[in-house]
């Protein structure tokens, strides 16, 4: 997402999938299969509402987005709050990866799994399709494939990550690695193999503290996150602020 | 295949871009397309390349599988984190699809192509830190990878040092050489004189088409400039066809 400069779109599908967890939860509460296709249902009309009014309209995709995101944040933090019920309102906005049970880890981990292998599927034509778009929208339906599966897997996954983080901060375990990775690679494998270590490390990190020091484990991980990207802006080898200032040294040719 | 334009007409809001251009490009023609800013010469290549619907008439001959296109302004971006080989490879499109890998004479081809256009050493550079003309001659080797019977280059000399450009020009004469159709977008006139054997002179409508010594005359370049170039706010709707 962050190399298809989507980082803000996953934010805004983020809150997006709020009032679909909303409705499913006033008609069944916290269950699991009510919560993710109440997610699921909603994640998808949003982006295909927004894609289809930025194509009819001369709105641009992120604007009218942004617009649909509003919307829909407002009327689930509504429609939550009808049960008054702070700690549930609390509980969908935030996650609780403590009180996962063994249903929620096999769907995460099924998510998990199915997106990795689409991924593998279709990571050249994402490629392709991120380098030069017009490219490959001359050379056939890759592109329309590429695309709404791209959307697709990142509403399963926002949804997956919801259960563990809530929806404000699903995006988090999505885009910080990925941002820190760039700090210190090159290549476009170098960036996936890093942006993986990152996100393990931090996860655990964020886990640890959150057991030791009796702290909410979401916003733990995400703030473990935050910190290695900090600390890769700093001193990150590729364009990181302080090899900038420090290298002034250049080659003959 | 030739390739016929009849009484085509593009559009933006209404604004012919391009005026009723009838005109037939045989198979194996290279063809420049000139004209002023705004006659339409780039809408007319887009639309060729099956981007861009007619207001009136149509294109035919032309398979949108079959042509290679070089936009003027790509939406290339130019920070993604991809190498020069890369993403001349991606000409390989049409024969790779979604999963199969490079055969070897893949890439000795794609090892060519980057020669061709003068980019030995670059293959493994990052893109963005390609200069201007690096990208486009990058870009250049896409095409030439692509291997289609049709070409559209928009503008293709841009920012391009005179070494490259006879260098690239080269690899035109070959296409031509091989029966495949090139049609060119420049503004450089001795260049077509020079080298196009066939020009089209457009201002939103066709002032000259055919040989390039007939068409390209002192008195045809004059009528060309004579093209206004703002849309006319208050222009009557055309009846030209409608009859």
């Amino acid at each position: 997402m962050t190399l298809r400069q989507m980082s803000l779109t996953g934010d805004a599908m983020s809150h997006a999938i709020l009032p679909g967890a909303a409705i499913a939860y006033l008609l069944s509460g916290l269950s699991l299969i009510g919560l993710t296709l109440g997610g699921l249902v909603a994640g998808v009309v949003v982006a295909v509402l927004a894609g289809w009014v930025a194509r009819s309209t001369h709105l641009k995709e992120d604007t009218s987005l942004a617009a649909f995101y509003l919307i829909s944040l407002a009327l689930g933090v509504l429609l939550i709050s009808l049960k008054h019920s702070p700690v549930d309102l609390y509980h969908v906005l935030f996650g609780n990866i403590l009180a996962l049970d063994n249903a929620a880890l096999w769907l995460l981990a099924s998510i998990g799994s199915i997106s990795l292998l689409l991924m593998a599927f279709l990571y050249r034509p994402l490629v392709i399709e991120c380098v030069d778009p017009s490219f490959l929208r001359r050379s056939g339906r890759a592109s329309s494939i590429a695309h709404y599966s791209f959307l697709f897997l990142m509403v399963i996954n926002l949804v997956a990550g919801f259960h563990a983080l809530g929806t404000l901060m699903a995006i988090g375990i999505m885009i910080l690695p990925a941002a820190a990775a760039r700090f210190w690679v090159k290549t476009l494998d170098g960036i996936l193999i890093v942006a993986m270590l990152i996100s393990f490390i931090g996860c655990y990190t964020g886990l640890l503290l959150s057991f030791y020091l009796d702290l909410p484990a979401g916003p733990a991980i995400v703030l473990s996150l935050g910190a290695v990207y900090v600390a890769s802006l700093f001193i990150g080898l590729n364009g990181g602020l302080l090899e900038k200032r420090h290298t002034k040294r250049h080659l003959t040719g | 295949m030739s390739i016929q334009l009849n009484n085509l007409t593009l559009a933006y809001e209404r604004h012919p871009a391009v005026h009723h251009l009838t005109a037939t490009i045989a198979q194996g023609e290279w063809l420049a397309i000139v004209g002023p800013n705004g006659a339409g010469k780039s809408t007319l290549l887009n639309a060729m390349a099956g981007l861009t619907t007619a207001y009136e008439g149509s294109i035919e001959g032309l398979c949108p599988d079959t042509v290679a296109y070089l936009p003027q302004q790509t939406q290339l971006d130019k920070s993604f984190p991809i190498t020069v080989f890369e993403l001349v490879a991606t000409g390989l499109w049409a024969e790779l699809g979604f999963s199969k890998s490079l055969s070897r004479s893949q890439h000795k081809q794609c090892e060519d192509a980057i020669a061709a256009v003068g980019l030995q050493g670059f293959e493994h550079r990052m893109i963005n830190t390609l200069s201007g003309g690096q990208l486009q001659r990058s870009l250049f080797a896409r095409v030439l990878l692509q291997d289609q019977a049709v070409i559209l280059l928009d503008e293709p000399f841009n920012a391009i040092d005179a070494k490259t450009l006879s260098d690239l020009t080269q690899v035109i004469k070959q296409w031509h050489q091989t029966e495949r159709t090139v049609i060119m977008v420049t503004h450089d006139l001795d260049y077509v004189k020079q080298h196009c054997p066939q020009t089209l002179l457009l201002a939103r409508e066709c002032i000259g088409h055919g040989l390039t010594k007939d068409v390209l005359t002192g008195e045809n370049l004059e009528r060309a400039k004579q093209l206004s170039e703002a849309f006319d706010e208050r222009a009557r709707w055309c009846m030209q066809g409608a009859m």
